[in-house]
C-alpha cells in the first residue's frame, strides 16, 4: 500500500531505464522511445531531444542549468551543504556508503544543484534535481539547498525556477525527509506572500514527496512533453485498485488535461518561454530571445563543470 | 488465538482467558477461587508491564494499527463538547476519511480535524480506510483557513495509512492538495497542535501535521514510508518490515530525539485501546495545557517560531 513508489517508482527506477537516465559512451545513441539511432553530437545540439520523435531524454542537473541559464554571471549556491545521516541508517548497506557511491558516480554532494544566474540578462535563481543521485530523492541536503536558494530570492527579489526530476522523499533519512516537504513548502509560501515568482518545471519523473510539496506549488507549473508526474507511482496504484491504468496516465498531457499544470513546454523552447513569462511577472520588457538551438557544441558545458565545487 | 490481542500479547491473552473461566465457575463456589483470580490478575498485570516496557519498533507499529485502537471519532466525543461536524471542500465532495468541525475544548472554541479509518466493513469502506483524497485535504484546508478568520486554534488528529493512491486521487491533484496544506499551515495565524494518535503515514499525515506542537501518543508511529513499503524496496519483501521499522526510527522516542516530535503522551498499560476513557483524559489534559501556553504567545511570534522550526528541520546545529 504505502509509499513504495513514491520513493522510487519501480519501472521508473534507474535500473530499468538506464538508457534514458544517462547517456552511454559512444557516438551513437538509441532513442529509448522510437529506437532511432542518433548521432550523439547532434543529439546534444538538440538538447537531448530526439529529432525523430521528440522524446525528451533525461539529462543531468548541471546540463539542465547549463542549457537554461545565460553563459555569463553564474554562481553556484549552497556548495557547502552536505547530506547528513542522522539515523545512521543501515539496511543491507550503510546509507553512508550509498551516499559515497552516489557522490562518486555523479560528482555531486547530493541530488540538487542550485545556481544564481541570468536568463536573457534577467537575474534569476535556478535549481535542478540530479536524478542520477539516489533517484533525485529529497532528504535534508536537497531541502536545505532549495530553501537557501529560495531565501536568496526572498532577500534579493529574484525569481526562482526549479527543474524537478525525482522519485520523492529519501527513505534513508526517514522523517527528516518528510519534514523537508513542509520546509520547502513554507519557504515557497513566503515567496508567494512577497510577490516573487516561482516557476516549477517538472521533468521526467516527479513523484512522491517532491511532487506533494515544491513541485506542485509553482505560480506556474510547467512540464516537459511526456514527463510523468504524480503522487503515487503507477505500480502502487495498480496494486491498490487492481486495474490497468489508462494510457498516458500521469504524463504531462494528462496533467494539463486535469488542471495540474499550466503548460507543456519543449526543452528546446524552455529558455525562451520561461524568460518571456518572467518578464511579464516582473514587468520588464520582453527579452529578445533566440529561437534556434545554439549551433555550436557547448563550450558552456565545460564552464559549468569548472564552477563545480571541488568535491574530491 | 484471541484476535483482540497481538501475537506478542498472547501470553497475556491466555492469562486473561483463565481469569474469565474462573470467574464463570467462581460464582457459586469457594473462596480460594477468588484468591486465585486476584493472583492471576496480578500476574497478568506484571506480564503486561514487562511486555510493554520493551516493545520493539515493529511491535509499536502493530499496537498503533491495533483493530481496537481508538480512532478520531472515539476521541472527539471524549475530548470535546458541542462538536458540530462540517462537511465538504466546496469544489468536489465530502471526504469521509477526514472528519472536521468546530467544538469546545475546556469551554474554548477550537477547530478539530482528524483522519478516521472507520470501524466495521461498511464504515471502513465509506471512510476509505482512512486514506484521504484531494477533497479531504481541501476540506481540511477550508476549515483551517476558517479557523484563522475566527481566531480558533486548530487541533489535528493524525491516523492514516497514507493519502489514497488511486486514479481519481491523481486526476484531482492529490499532490497539489497536500502541498497546499503544507504551505498554508506554515503561516496560519492561529495556534496549531497536531497529535499522532495511531499511524502517521507520510504525506497523508503531514498534510494535516504542520504545527506549533507535535504530540505523539506513546504507541503511535510516524514514517515517511510504511515499514512494509521500505522493506519491499530494500529487501524485495514486506516480511522484513520489522527491520525497516527499526532502521527508519518510526517511534516517538526517536522522533523526539530528532527534534520532530515535541512530546510523548503516555498511554494506559497495554495501549490506548485497553482504556479509551483514560487515554482521552490524559490527552485532554495535555491539550488544554499546551493550548493555554500557545495562546499566551503573540500570534506573530508564534507564526515566526513555527516558520523557524520548519526551516531548522534536519540541521544538526
Amino acid at each position: 500500500m504505502s509509499w513504495l513508489d513514491k520513493i522510487r517508482p519501480s519501472g521508473l527506477g534507474t535500473k530499468k531505464n538506464d538508457r534514458s537516465t544517462s547517456v552511454p559512451e559512444g557516438l551513437w545513441i538509441k532513442c529509448p522511445r522510437c529506437d532511432a539511432l542518433l548521432y550523439r553530437p547532434e543529439l546534444e545540439r538538440n538538447l537531448h531531444v530526439c529529432p525523430k520523435c521528440d522524446h525528451h531524454l533525461r539529462i543531468g542537473a548541471r546540463r539542465r542549468l547549463d542549457i537554461f541559464l545565460d553563459d555569463d554571471n553564474r554562481v553556484e549556491l549552497g556548495t557547502d551543504i552536505e547530506p547528513v545521516d542522522r539515523l545512521k541508517f543501515k539496511d543491507i548497506k550503510k546509507y553512508k556508503d550509498r551516499l559515497t557511491a552516489a557522490q562518486k558516480a555523479t560528482g555531486e554532494k547530493d541530488a540538487l544543484v542550485a545556481m544564481r544566474g541570468a536568463l536573457y540578462q534577467q537575474p534569476v535563481v535556478a535549481v535542478a534535481f540530479e536524478f542520477a543521485f539516489h533517484g533525485g530523492s529529497m532528504g535534508y541536503a536537497v531541502g536545505e539547498k532549495f530553501t537557501q536558494a529560495a531565501q536568496l530570492c526572498l532577500k534579493e527579489g529574484l525569481p526562482l525556477v526549479c527543474f524537478s526530476a525525482t522519485g520523492g522523499a529519501r527513505m534513508q533519512e526517514a522523517l527528516i525527509s518528510l519534514m523537508q516537504m513542509a520546509k520547502t513548502s513554507a519557504i515557497i509560501e513566503r515567496l508567494k506572500q512577497a510577490g516573487i515568482p516561482y516557476i516549477s518545471v517538472m521533468t521526467d519523473p516527479v513523484y512522491g514527496g517532491v511532487s506533494a510539496s515544491l513541485a506542485m506549488l509553482g505560480d506556474i507549473n510547467i512540464a516537459e512533453p511526456g514527463a510523468r508526474a504524480g503522487f503515487a507511482g503507477p505500480n502502487i496504484i495498480e496494486q491498490t485498485i487492481r486495474q490497468k491504468l489508462p494510457p498516458g496516465f500521469q504524463r504531462s498531457e494528462f496533467l494539463l488535461d486535469h488542471g495540474s499544470i499550466d503548460m507543456i513546454i519543449s526543452r528546446l523552447e524552455m529558455r525562451n518561454t520561461v524568460a518571456s513569462l518572467l518578464s511579464k511577472f516582473t514587468n520588464v520588457a520582453e527579452p529578445e530571445t533566440v529561437t534556434e538551438v545554439e549551433p555550436e557544441s557547448k563550450p558552456a558545458v565545460d564552464e559549468a563543470e569548472t564552477e563545480a565545487p571541488s568535491e574530491e | 488465538m484471541n484476535l483482540d490481542y497481538l501475537d506478542f500479547e498472547q501470553p497475556i491473552a491466555e492469562l486473561e482467558a483463565k481469569i474469565e473461566e474462573l470467574q464463570l465457575v467462581g460464582n457459586d463456589n469457594a473462596l480460594n477461587i477468588a484468591d486465585e483470580i486476584i493472583k492471576l490478575r496480578g500476574k497478568s498485570l506484571k506480564l503486561t508491564e514487562s511486555i510493554f516496557s520493551g516493545l520493539s519498533s515493529w511491535q509499536i507499529v502493530q499496537v498503533a494499527r491495533h483493530p481496537l485502537r481508538p480512532h478520531t471519532k472515539d476521541y472527539i466525543g471524549r475530548l470535546f463538547t458541542e462538536f458540530d461536524e462540517l462537511h465538504g471542500d466546496r469544489h468536489f465532495g465530502d471526504d469521509k476519511a477526514i472528519i472536521g468541525g468546530v467544538a469546545r475544548l475546556d469551554g474554548k472554541p477550537v477547530m478539530v480535524i482528524g483522519e478516521e479509518k472507520g470501524r466495521g466493513v461498511s464504515e471502513k469502506v465509506a471512510r476509505n480506510f482512512g486514506m484521504p483524497k484531494p477533497e479531504g485535504y481541501r476540506k481540511a484546508l477550508r476549515l483551517m483557513e476558517m479557523a484563522e478568520r475566527f481566531k480558533m486554534p486548530i487541533l489535528t488528529l493524525i491516523d492514516t495509512p497514507g493519502a489514497y493512491p488511486g486514479i481519481d486521487s491523481e486526476e484531482r491533484g492529490i499532490s497539489e492538495s497536500i502541498a497546499q496544506n503544507l504551505a498554508v499551515m506554515s503561516r496560519l495565524k492561529t495556534p496549531i497542535i497536531a497529535t499522532v494518535i495511531g499511524e502517521g503515514s507520510s504525506g497523508g499525515a503531514i498534510a494535516i501535521g504542520v504545527s506549533d506542537w507535535l504530540n505523539m501518543l506513546q504507541y503511535s508511529t510516524y514514517f515517511v514510508i510504511s515499514p512494509e513499503g521500505c522493506a519491499n524496496i530494500i529487501w524485495k519483501t514486506a516480511e522484513k518490515a520489522p527491520l525497516a521499522a527499526e532502521a527508519m526510527g518510526v517511534t516517538s522516542s526517536v522522533l523526539e530525539e530528532l527534534g520532530i516530535a515535541d512530546e510523548t503522551i503516555p498511554e494506559p498499560l497495554g495501549g490506548a485501546h485497553r482504556d479509551v476513557d483514560a487515554m482521552a483524559g490524559i490527552l485532554q489534559g495535555r491539550l488544554i495545557e499546551q493550548l493555554d501556553r500557545l495562546q499566551r504567545e503573540p500570534l506573530d511570534q508564534l507564526v515566526e517560531k513555527r516558520f523557524n522550526r520548519l526551516m531548522s528541520y534536519g540541521s544538526t546545529s
